[in-house]
């Protein structure tokens, strides 16, 4: 490297990364709870955009794969008592998932895309809670130990306080932000911005469309896996509810708040999700429609999200 | 000289209206040619045939001797056909150089790389400024595209459809809604890169300054097939092509 100073938003986000290590020394443990769900949130959304903002694709059915990652990492917790192996396979089973419904599904786009993937993942939804041998029907499966991090033989990392447990989701979400933000930089992410831009067009200048909209939709598949995976060691159950559209509708939503067309925008969305949820549940148990009531008016009033009043102001 | 494109026989149907009813055509390697006709002639149809936009409803479509009739449009793009819209399509909210930058990833197979940085894959990026220069947007490659001229905008699709190094370029109204200056702007561009690049142009064109001022070779298409191919001078004085155009814009 040269001798470049680093940049006021690179020293911020140092503090914020050293700030997240640093918060169970600080705060109690609803706090590190609520920050849990946001880190997860914050993938799942992630993993949604690349499709939405950066393939042009609107997928209505990630609480599909979210909840493969969620069930099969429980599923895996409560045969063998590896947290490793549970989040990897959480995510290995929803990247299939994914895969596998993506060809289907991305033949199509725009609504027609929309409407097949609310359907799949409502597919899901059914299985989970209808195969009660399986998955526990609409009890869910409980009991899920916060297993230990085991290398048998090597090393095993005991994570079963949630402040423990907190870095093990923080480590492994910042891993994923990482590796997105490295993506949407790469050739792969400029193909998919490309897709997005003019299908046709980028069909004539040589891209396999079909081919690279199954990738995107197989990381984001990929993505709600993590997020998914890492909710069960976190609640110690999983059920139903997380594979209803409902739950899709979240990563639309922290999305639209945080903003599209923004790296971050997913991430601040994720945040803001979560804490207007907060605020507004003290006051009402239907938090839901004021909920909506927020989002509507920051969707009319900044388009681009919350992201574009920073973008705004720096130009 | 080589025959690069063979159609024999391409139609395609759009409910009881044929827009292209048998078109037989040959057009051989380095020699530039112009599809001319009225509105509705079938022009725009019969590129979309030998792309892959459309699939023909009859007959069959060879490039170098291979039937690529029914093949996906990326593999055309591989095996050397490529192509300009007549509606401005362009990547808008990619940058300049990023425009070029899709095509040139995509023939070098560097198109899925997903870990590190494209500015990384600096003989890509080489050959798309390279790009740049020949059509003299070098200068604004850090612009989004959908922020360009409609004129620049127009240069950049150029741009994007010369990337792939394909062998044979249809490009389709490339003057369109241009100004007379960056009209002559475009032409001497084609002209450029005709000489330049081993690529055959064909150019789908009502302008017809820009076509007698480039085309070696004329076809005229009327009503889905084709009236009358022949080198410049002869299409000037051909008589059925004069009645298909009123004597107007022939005879100047």
């Amino acid at each position: 490297m040269t001798g470049r100073l680093p940049s006021r938003s690179t020293i911020l986000l140092v503090l914020l990364v050293l700030a997240l290590f640093g918060l169970p020394w600080v705060v109690g443990r609803y706090p590190i709870y609520l920050a849990m769900q946001i880190l997860i949130l914050a993938v799942f959304s992630l993993g949604f955009n690349l499709l939405f903002g950066y393939t042009g694709l609107l997928s209505f059915g990630q609480a599909g794969f979210f909840a493969v990652g969620a069930y099969g990492c429980a599923k895996i917790l409560l045969a063998v008592p590896n947290l490793f192996l549970g989040i990897a396979g959480g995510v290995v089973l929803a990247g299939v998932a994914a895969l596998l419904l993506g060809m289907l599904s991305v033949r199509h786009t725009r609504i027609y895309f929309s409407m097949l993937t609310l359907a799949f993942g409502m597919m899901i939804f059914s299985i989970a809670w209808k195969w009660r041998d399986f998955t526990g029907g609409d009890d869910g499966l409980v009991g899920i130990p916060r297993a230990p991090l085991e290398i048998p033989g090597l090393l095993s990392i005991s994570v079963a306080t949630m402040e423990r447990y907190y870095y093990v989701v923080l480590v492994l979400s910042l891993l994923a932000i990482l590796a997105m933000y490295r993506l949407v930089r790469s050739p792969l992410g400029l193909t998919l911005q490309a897709i997005r831009d003019s299908e046709t067009r980028a069909a004539f200048a040589g891209v396999p469309v079909r081919k690279y909209r199954l990738v995107a939709f197989t990381i984001a598949g990929i993505y709600a896996g993590l997020a998914g995976a890492l909710l069960p060691p976190l609640e110690n159950t999983v059920t139903p509810p997380i594979a209803h559209w409902s739950t899709s509708a979240e990563p639309v939503l922290a999305t639209l708040l945080g903003g599209v067309h923004a790296f971050a925008g997913p991430i601040v969305g994720a945040f803001l999700f979560f804490i207007i949820k907060d605020i507004i549940v003290r006051f009402t148990e239907y938090w839901l429609i004021w909920f909506g009531v927020i989002v509507v008016a920051l969707v009319m009033g900044f388009p681009g999200g919350v992201m574009s009043i920073f973008a705004k102001r720096r130009t | 000289m080589s025959e690069l494109l063979r159609i024999e026989g391409a139609g395609k149907r759009f409910g009881d209206f044929v827009a292209v009813n048998g078109v037989t055509l040959s057009i051989p390697a380095g020699r530039l040619t112009a599809i001319i006709g009225p509105n509705g002639a079938g022009k725009t149809t019969l590129i979309n045939l030998v792309t892959g936009a459309l699939l023909p409803d009859f007959g069959a479509i060879h490039l170098k001797g291979e039937a690529v009739t029914r093949l996906a449009v990326h593999h055309r793009i591989r095996k050397g056909l490529s192509r300009s819209f007549q509606i401005m399509n362009i990547f808008a909210r990619l940058s300049v150089l990023q425009n070029i930058l899709v095509p040139v990833f995509a023939r070098r197979g560097r198109a899925g790389i997903p870990f590190h940085g494209m500015e990384r894959e600096t003989e890509a990026v080489a050959e798309a400024r390279q790009i740049l220069q020949e059509i003299g947007l070098r200068d604004q490659e850090n612009l989004p595209a959908g922020a360009l001229s409609h004129g620049d905008q127009r240069l950049l699709e150029l741009g994007i459809a010369v990337a792939p190094v394909p062998e044979l370029c249809f490009l389709d109204e490339p003057s369109s809604g241009l100004t007379p200056v960056e009209r002559s702007r475009v032409s001497g561009l084609i002209r450029k890169l005709s000489a330049e690049r081993r690529t055959t142009f064909v150019i789908v064109e009502h302008d017809m300054d820009v076509v007698f001022s480039l085309a070696e070779w004329i076809v005229v298409m009327n009503r889905g097939q084709v009236l009358a191919e022949g080198p410049p001078a002869e299409i000037r004085e051909n008589r059925a092509v004069r009645e298909v155009y009123l004597g107007e814009e022939l005879s100047t």
